[in-house]
């Protein structure tokens, strides 16, 4: 098992880690998949982390300048790590102004990310800076967990409004509230609402829009055949919305949202390069 | 569509309706008095009366007057409910409260009468949010029966003066004395804490006091937790008025400016803590 990258381009740098401080803010701990083409951070839904679910895709060759991995065996080309993205974040976050970064897996005292930056330098020595992050290697039999989510068979999808607004709202729902309801209709509206003794509130968002998704036709002729006007709706729990919402700092070029009636909300956030997939399990 | 328009059908149904272009106007205020979660509303034509209590001990009130706003109708005489200030406030910044010129959140309130919730309805950018706070059987305020008459000593001062020795106050004092004199001191704020005792004092003839009318000395002394929720509204206004009356009681008016360079009044009662001989 090898891995080795380095970062040059000061704009893939900042971008790889906005990308981990993004997902920092959404999980603590999560796994990082790493294949030849792609690196994903994964979050699989158990019921520590209150059943939500995380794939973040990243294809390595945007960030990468160089990329050389070997998995455990040929067949299975892939590196499973458990990492902690805060470290990571950390560790990314200090070096931003450095010439070159070089990840490397490494073995010192314990299976280590190394994260080793060679800063700017005006005399003939070069500075480098040595971060190690200590990991955990997934073993294979593991990996089963950490498969890409099934698109859900959503009953409607609809375009996010800016979510600056939309966390501005829901930062003070939950002020109010633990529990938001979410609904959307393929009309373009969505509402946040809550409930409780003190008060009641709804804020509705219009002309959002319904991303088509004409590839799939199953979906395609029930969202057809659905009216419009109704609603699905989820109840979620507000934290793992606010905590979505944080993740504004990749400045999304499209943010959607899916909602499987009283079951699931699904959010994606789409950049370029980058694939964000959130789920939030609908409560009773 | 703009939410005067568009509500217009319901109005008779309501005893009050106040509408507002920025809902800053009204919620910067309501922060200045908000220590409490209980707010009793009273509306008259003049305008609207909020009131917070502590401990009936400390009162104060902030007076929106009927102009502030964009339009406000009222059918009855006098109007009362209690709510739940920091609902209401939250509600009121639904929008994260912006500060960014240009971008502001239109308010109109709406009550139908004893037993329904006070309804919201706010704009901001297209979005529209409604809330609906539950009200309460509105207490009856406490009559401090603080009257002009009785005032015995009265300063008026920049609020920029008494930022700081609020900001600074030795909070391991338990009290704030007050003493205002027509002879040397004049006007003079002590904290008694740990570290030592602290005296703020204030010249007849400073530049930042605008009115200096003193009668009697008097010493009182006030609970400075009860006076500490006052440096919000401090913190807002531009000028103070300092009045003690012939019990020690102790008002302190403050004149708020808002957004729109508009005035209101924020009002704290206080009772005094302990003669002082």
């Amino acid at each position: 098992m090898k891995f080795r990258g380095k970062i040059v381009d000061v704009a893939c740098l900042n971008h790889f880690s906005r990308v981990i401080t993004t997902i920092s803010k959404l999980t603590k701990m999560c796994v990082l998949r790493m294949t030849p083409v792609h690196l994903f951070f994964v979050l699989s839904g158990k019921v520590a982390n209150g059943g939500v679910s995380m794939w973040c895709e990243l294809l390595q060759a945007n960030f990468f300048d160089e990329y050389q991995m070997e998995g455990v065996s040929a067949e299975d080309n892939e590196i499973c790590l458990e990492v902690t993205p805060e470290n990571l974040s950390r560790a990314l976050k200090t070096v931003q102004n450095a010439v070159a970064v070089k990840v490397k897996l490494t073995k010192k005292h314990c299976p280590c990310l190394t994260i080793a930056a060679e800063l700017p330098t005006l005399s003939s020595i070069s500075r480098v800076v040595t971060h190690d992050v200590p990991v955990d290697v997934i073993p294979r039999k593991l990996w089963y967990e950490f498969k890409e989510p099934s698109m859900p068979d959503f009953d409607v999808s609809i375009y996010l409004p800016p979510l600056k607004t939309m966390k501005n709202v829901v930062d003070r729902m939950k002020n109010l509230s633990n529990f938001l309801v979410i609904e959307a209709n393929l009309n373009g509206e969505m509402n946040l609402k809550i409930e409780t003794d003190l008060v009641s509130v709804t804020t509705h968002f219009k002309d959002l829009g319904n991303p088509p998704w004409g590839g799939d036709a199953s979906q395609d002729s029930e969202s057809q055949s659905r009216d419009p006007e109704a609603m699905a709706e989820a109840r979620v729990d507000i934290r793992r919305l606010q905590q979505f919402l944080m993740g504004q700092q990749v400045n999304p070029s499209k943010a959607m949202c899916n909602i499987v009636h009283q079951r699931v909300v699904h959010l994606i956030l789409l950049h370029e390069d980058v694939s964000l997939q959130y789920f939030i399990p609908a409560v009773a | 569509m703009p939410l005067s328009t568009q509500l217009q059908g319901d109005d008779e149904q309501y005893v009050l309706v106040a509408s507002l272009d920025n809902a800053r106007n009204i919620s910067n205020i309501l922060k200045a008095i908000a220590f409490k979660d209980h707010a009793i509303f009273n509306a008259t034509p003049n305008g609207l009366r909020v009131t917070v209590e502590d401990s009936k001990c400390l009162q104060a009130n902030a007076f929106i007057q009927a102009e502030i706003f964009q339009e406000f109708t009222i059918r009855e005489d006098l109007v009362g409910f209690q709510v739940n200030l920091t609902v209401l406030l939250d509600c009121l910044n639904i929008f994260g409260g912006t500060t960014v010129p240009g971008v502001s959140t239109a308010l109109r309130m709406c009550y139908k009468g004893y037993g329904y919730p006070l309804t919201l309805f706010l704009e901001e950018g297209g979005v529209v949010t409604v809330c609906k706070i539950n009200t309460e059987e509105p207490e009856e305020p406490i009559d401090f029966e603080f009257c002009s008459t009785n005032v015995i000593n009265k300063v008026i001062l920049q609020s920029e003066s008494l930022k700081e020795p609020f900001s600074e106050m030795d909070m391991t004092s338990e009290v704030l004395q007050i003493t205002m004199s027509p002879s040397p001191p004049y006007f003079r704020l002590s904290t008694f804490g740990m570290a030592g005792n602290a005296h703020y004092d204030y010249p007849k003839d400073s530049d930042v006091m605008e009115l200096f009318r003193c009668t009697k000395t008097q010493t009182n002394r006030y609970k400075i937790s009860l006076l500490k929720p006052s440096t919000k509204a401090l913190a807002l206004s531009c000028k103070v008025s300092v009045r003690t009356d012939s019990r020690g009681f102790l008002s302190l008016q403050y004149l708020v400016r808002n957004d729109d360079g508009q005035i209101c009044f924020v009002e704290y009662y206080c009772c005094p803590d302990e003669e002082v001989e």
